[in-house]
């Protein structure tokens, strides 16, 4: 019991990785995927976090006095990279999703997928007919 | 004075130039100014590789002045400066032909954009070989990666169905990403480092907990997912085969090669053969899901009729090959690997090359497309052919030395079956060809088809490609060489240098055969 | 939320202090807690509030469209200008001590023109997204409103056909 309450910070962090990687898989609108996928890169930007804290530690910052303890920055500015990368997935992702909006009126993935497929077969079609 | 600033200049060229190229006001200026910079690209890195040739130590660069493991440093070395002339050589080339293609593709406003985009890419895949700093890799793989969802994305303006293309690979490959950095969250947990060099002596201390082979299972998975590994490969044929023409052919020729030597750094360079389940566990996924990957991705070229699709799924196949090469865990493999990266991004890169010229001129791109086209086109058309030979592995042209060594690879291991196995496989790549030389050369155009055409213009560039493959066919001995001396980066295992000599012999004797 | 008054004033008063704020975490952030990635988002929330409370054309006239390109550009060109600067300087890349003769004032330099173009480059990243999205939400309201008003004319025709 006392381990588990020790490594809380990793149980936390399992826990919503599944979370978010199971609305990517599971979920078939195309914004729930996007949220997902945030939890799951959420949950790793904790799990970084977490292990550069320790306890009593304070802001990295330079004060002269030997004896202060610090938590380790360096997970903090690899964290503050991957934010950035992830707010840039994210609107990236966004603006595919109404892109696609807008030219299918759809999110879904299985109506999209029947689109897809009559796209498919109208390229079928323009090929073994040519006009 | 510059010499010395090479590593750097290899990946802040091409970054430094995407700006310049969104801005531009004239659509040509950003054209003008992406060849000049994927040249000087192409032509540092060149100098990087004959450096080392020449030296054979590696080139350790610090960034801001900070030695390793405190900053961040750029390391190139025999495999690093093997791989780094591929990525910019198809860039350069790719960007030569981006001009026709992007014209007749791309709605000109976007061309400024476009380009930007294009520089982004090449920047980041040349970030991803050059940098010795594991979390550095994952940033250039995010840049290489956004930029790219945006180009297979502006696709859209001529087949809709590059929307669902892209978010799809945008959808996976993040989450490759993010697996990628969970195995490097552990690991650095475990060694409190970054750097790749520290992180395999680090490492030697600690591989017997379990959150190492954690971090191995996350890394490798999440590379597999990038590179496009069976099964998990799903992203690859939809968004090369809506992609922009210019873009597929880039990306066919490189993104998926640049994840393969990130794979062989992170695998070979800091796990090493050592790591305890290395050579079951993971060699033997990726002997098995290499020759899955070769038979699924086979048959699915044989049973597809869209063009851009079959090359996609060959694609599949190809970098089966070279998960079987890695599988082996044997420098030799290493190496045949290793060979088979350059060679299949000539051979792709020109396939797709020859498929723009098709591609820009009809909306559909599929065999009743290019029927009796072989007359018609013919210059465009004998590069499809013979890259479509190499990707077989028909003597004289560089597949046959891809196969060749992966083949020998395997049989110097004892993998007997396998190696039969891969040579049934490749055999069969004979049929999608013949697929494309029955339907180009041996039915009659149908009445009511368009006229196709062609100008040098169009097809030099992917024929400067097709003669790389059969000069690099008949001439293999600098490659095998330079492939070797890669692998040795990774491998301690001597009898490599006797398989290079032997390998120069067979070479030199096909040579005289002829 | 144009006709409220009370948001209006107030939306007046801070957006000038979140601007003046926005540029105390950019340029502290050399000595405490701040940088170019903070100092950028809360720039760039000014303007968002702007075009929240007095609507996009009215922000959109306060910064164009071009203004986020160059911004981007510019920063991103700042940030590896620097490092060829020192490159220039005969040190390696980004090696902010060759900017300047005084260490501490060389390091403090090559910081603060890094991190300049990391805000420029943030802040206007993010008012293009809240740009480009926003935009294209009318764009996507005015679809389905039409599309709304097709479906409810076939409707009421049909009804007036079964009549």
């Amino acid at each position: 019991m006392s381990e588990i309450a020790a490594h809380w910070n990793y149980y936390l962090v399992i826990i919503l990785m599944m979370l978010g990687f199971y609305a990517v898989i599971a979920r078939g609108n195309m914004v729930k995927k996007m949220v997902g996928l945030n939890i799951f890169q959420t949950s790793v930007f904790m799990l970084y976090i977490s292990v550069g804290k320790i306890n009593g530690g304070t802001a990295p910052i330079l004060t002269g006095d030997p004896a202060s303890v610090y938590s380790n920055p360096l997970p903090h500015v690899l964290i503050l990279t991957a934010i950035v990368v992830g707010v840039a997935t994210t609107a990236v992702g966004y603006a595919l999703i109404i892109r696609i909006y807008e030219s299918y009126g759809t999110i879904e993935d299985d109506e999209l997928a029947v689109l897809i497929d009559s796209d498919e077969d109208a390229c079928e079609r323009a090929n073994t007919e040519p006009a | 004075m510059m010499m010395q600033h090479l590593p750097i200049l290899q990946v802040i060229l091409p970054l430094l130039a995407a700006p310049f190229a969104a801005l531009a006001s004239r659509r040509h200026w950003a054209w003008h100014l992406t060849l000049v910079a994927t040249a000087g690209a192409f032509a540092i890195s060149l100098l990087l590789l004959a450096t080392i040739l020449r030296t054979g130590t590696p080139i350790i660069y610090d960034l801001g002045g900070w030695p390793a493991p405190i900053g961040i440093v750029y390391v190139i070395d025999s495999a690093s400066a093997f791989v780094l002339p591929v990525v910019s050589g198809i860039g350069f080339i790719a960007t030569l032909a981006a001009r026709h293609l992007v014209i007749a593709e791309i709605d000109a406003r976007d061309h400024p954009l476009f380009f930007a985009a294009w520089l982004l890419t090449l920047a980041g895949m040349l970030g991803q070989v050059t940098t010795g700093d594991a979390f550095n890799i994952f940033v250039f793989l995010e840049i290489s990666s956004l930029s790219g969802y945006a180009l297979v994305a502006m696709g859209a303006g001529r087949d809709r169905r590059a929307l669902p293309a892209a978010f799809n690979y945008l959808i996976l490959g993040t989450v490759g990403a993010t697996f990628y950095v969970i195995g490097l969250g552990l690991l650095y947990m475990l060694t409190g480092t970054l750097n790749l060099a520290d992180l395999s002596v680090r490492l030697a201390d600690v591989e017997n907990l379990r959150p190492a082979y954690v971090a191995l299972a996350f890394i490798a998975l999440g590379l597999f997912l990038k590179m496009a590994l069976f099964p998990l490969h799903l992203w690859l044929a939809p968004a090369y085969s809506h992609a922009p023409s210019a873009v597929t052919a880039l990306m066919a020729a490189t993104a998926t090669k640049v994840s393969v030597y990130v794979l062989i750094r992170i695998l070979f360079g800091v796990f090493g053969f050592e790591f305890p389940y290395m050579t079951q566990a993971v060699g033997g996924l990726l002997l098995t899901l290499g020759l899955l990957g070769a038979f699924v991705g086979t048959f699915a070229a044989i049973v597809e009729t869209d063009l851009k699709r079959l090359f996609a799924q060959s694609s599949i196949a190809q970098l089966g090959y070279m998960a079987i090469g890695l599988g082996i865990m044997t420098s030799a493999g290493i190496a045949a690997s290793f060979i088979h990266l350059f060679n299949h991004a000539l051979m792709k890169g020109a396939l797709f090359l020859a498929l723009g010229v098709i591609a820009a001129q009809t909306t559909h791109l599929s065999l009743h497309t290019i029927k009796g086209a072989g007359r018609q086109i013919p210059m465009t058309m004998t590069a499809i052919l013979l890259g479509g030979l190499a990707l077989i592995g028909v003597p004289l042209t560089a597949g046959f030395i891809s196969k060749l060594y992966l083949i020998r690879a395997l049989i110097d291991s004892g993998l007997w079956a396998i190696a039969a196995v891969t040579f049934v496989s490749s055999a069969l790549a004979l049929v999608y060809v013949w697929k494309i030389v029955e339907h180009a050369w041996f039915t009659e155009r149908p009445e009511n088809a368009p006229v196709l055409t062609e100008t040098p213009g169009q097809w030099a560039q992917a024929w400067i490609l097709v003669l790389a493959t059969i000069g690099f066919g008949i001439y293999a001995g600098p490659l095998v060489e330079a492939a070797f001396g890669a692998a040795q980066v990774f491998g301690p295992d001597i009898i490599q240098a006797t398989q290079t000599i032997e390998g120069l012999q067979i070479i030199e004797g096909l040579e005289g055969q002829e | 939320m144009q006709d409220d008054p009370v948001i209006r004033v107030v939306t007046k008063v801070l957006i000038p202090a979140i601007m003046l704020f926005a540029l105390y975490v950019q340029f502290h952030g050399d000595y405490g807690p701040g940088g170019g990635f903070q100092a950028g988002v809360i720039f760039a929330a000014a303007l968002v509030l702007n075009a929240v409370v007095f609507g996009l054309h009215r922000a959109r006239q306060v910064w164009p469209m071009r203004y986020n390109l160059m911004g981007v550009s510019a920063g991103v060109l700042l940030y590896g200008g620097t490092g060829v600067w020192s490159m220039l300087a005969g040190a390696n890349y980004l090696d902010y001590f060759a900017l300047k003769a005084d260490p501490k004032a060389a390091q403090h330099l090559g910081i603060l023109l890094v991190e300049f173009g990391v805000g420029l480059t943030v802040a206007s990243v993010m008012v293009a997204l809240f740009f480009a999205f926003a935009g294209r939400l009318t764009h996507i309201r005015l679809v389905a409103k039409t599309a709304a008003h097709e479906a409810a004319d076939t409707e009421a025709s049909r009804a007036g056909d079964t009549a």
